[in-house]
């Protein structure tokens, strides 16, 4: 009785710190931990989607926490085409109907934002993509779309959508094969 | 005068059978080691078969073996013998619209199983197919070798041991010398086999291969995690094959095996068929699924499917 008790009050009060956090997204609750570009750390997602251990995302080096240089400036939503900076960035991706903003977040550069207005972080991605991408992103939840290593029967490290896949032009690019074997003819 | 023998003092006389004994004697003794080979020749020489030795015959032979490989690649090599995890079977499974053919699973193959680098043995062999054609076995190319993959109006189809339920390998082994084990997977006693090959022309998916040199494997490649049933260093003259990695997924926890592991496409799935949780049960009960060569009867633990 007593230890059920306080297992209650432990989730009761596990639930008063999780709800606050997930309503109030004004508040930047984690910072980013980790250098960018430093893939292999393994870190848990947010309390929604627990189950999935992803490394960190593959930021260019240099070029995260965006709001290092955003933070000086003045945000502009019209849709135009970036000429000073990002200019690299080509986008390949439903380019007519989709630019910057629609998963960049304006008012915080760190974040990405879904179509709720749910700002989420950026190893948080798959939910982004899975908006559109849905049934892909079922099999991604099931490992059956992407890469999925670790344990058989124990913990599995999942990739994000990312790493694979650029984002702004997303198709898988064409990979050089590795040597065919000997032919029966030329072995001695 | 010297030649005074007469005929009625019967001269030196061998009957045939005699003679046939004498000389199934000396083969034999030829067959046998050397009298001064080292004691480790003669252990190797009266081994029993692997499911037939004990737990201490079974242990001595594994010490023996990986002070013989210790010694022989120069860094600590270890040798296991794990048994089948209760309550697990294996399957596997690979996505044919992801495979792009670029070969990378076949080359971690031969890294984590030991296989010969000259001459070149790979488990892995991936077909191009013609979209058009389908599988179309008759036109697989497996020697196409262009700059970038994949190439357009193609499909690539990996093809390794498909660890089937009903393995024709396993029947015709004239001396058991292969066999499935509890988990599913067939495996290979090297030091059983006579190397008569019945099994490779058993095989309708081409799995088996034999070891015609003495396998060239460099020692700084060697990888000293071994299974005695899995990727120790293979004798001359024995067949061998994939196993599913058996010296990683046998393991609690156990790790995906290494072509899962470096596909960069993730086209290949590995997990349990008895859990219903596992990714390989969620592909069988979800997707298009489909076996090579189904008319055998030989029934595939190995899945091929198309995620889209």
């Amino acid at each position: 009785m007593k230890r059920e008790r306080s297992r209650c009050a432990f989730l009761l009060g596990a639930l008063a710190l999780v709800l606050p956090l997930a309503a109030g997204s004004a508040v930047a609750a984690r910072a980013p931990e980790g250098k960018p570009g430093a893939v292999g750390k393994v870190r848990t997602a947010s309390a929604e989607e627990k189950q999935f251990a992803v490394p960190t995302p593959p930021f260019t080096p240099g070029i995260f926490p965006c709001s290092e240089c955003h933070k000086e400036m003045k945000p502009n939503p019209t849709r135009r085409e970036l000429k000073d900076e990002h200019t690299n960035i080509v986008l390949n991706h439903a380019q007519g109907q989709r630019w910057c903003l629609d998963c960049h977040d304006i008012s915080n550069r760190d974040k990405l934002h879904l179509v709720s207005g749910e700002k989420i972080g950026f190893d948080e991605s798959y939910r982004l993509c899975g908006q559109c991408h849905g049934d892909k992103y079922r099999d991604w939840k099931v490992g059956v779309h992407g890469k999925r290593t670790g344990m058989w029967n124990g913990e599995k490290q999942y990739l994000l959508c990312v790493h694979c896949h650029n984002p702004h032009d997303p198709r898988f690019k064409p990979l050089a094969p590795l040597p065919p074997p000997t032919r029966p003819e030329n072995v001695k | 005068m010297s030649n005074q023998e007469s005929r009625a003092t019967p001269a030196f006389r061998m009957s045939r059978r005699k003679m046939m004994k004498g000389v199934a004697a000396v083969l034999g003794a030829l067959a046998l080691p050397e009298k001064d080979a080292p004691a480790s020749v003669w252990e190797s020489f009266f081994q029993k078969h692997f499911r037939e030795m004990s737990k201490p015959e079974l242990e001595k032979v594994l010490a023996r073996l990986e002070k013989e490989y210790s010694e022989k690649y120069r860094k600590a090599v270890k040798v296991r013998a794990t048994p089948p995890i209760e309550g697990v079977l294996y399957g596997y499974g690979l996505d044919l619209s992801r495979c792009i053919g670029c070969r990378r699973c076949v080359y971690a193959c031969v890294q984590e199983n030991n296989q010969s680098r000259d001459p070149q043995i790979h488990y892995i062999r991936v077909l191009q197919l013609n979209k058009e054609r389908g599988v179309d076995l008759e036109e697989a190319e497996h020697y196409y070798n262009p700059s970038k993959v994949p190439e357009k109006g193609h499909f690539y189809m990996p093809v390794q041991c498909h660890q089937c339920e009903n393995p024709p390998c396993t029947k015709v082994c004239p001396v058991q010398a292969t066999w499935k084990e509890r988990d599913g997977i067939v495996v290979v006693d090297y030091n059983w086999c006579i190397g008569c090959r019945y099994c490779m022309a058993a095989c309708p998916y081409g799995a088996r291969h034999f070891n015609w040199k003495k396998p060239g494997l460099p020692a700084a490649e060697m990888n000293p995690e071994t299974h005695y049933l899995g990727n120790r260093p293979r004798p001359v003259g024995v067949v061998e094959k994939c196993t599913y990695c058996i010296q990683r997924v046998r393991n609690t926890p156990g790790r995906y095996t290494a072509c899962v592991e470096i596909c960069p496409v993730g086209a290949r799935k590995f997990g349990n068929l008895l859990d219903p949780e596992s990714e390989i049960r969620y592909i069988i009960e979800n997707k298009r699924v489909f076996i090579l060569k189904e008319d055998l009867n030989t029934r595939p633990k190995f899945y091929y499917f198309y995620a889209t």
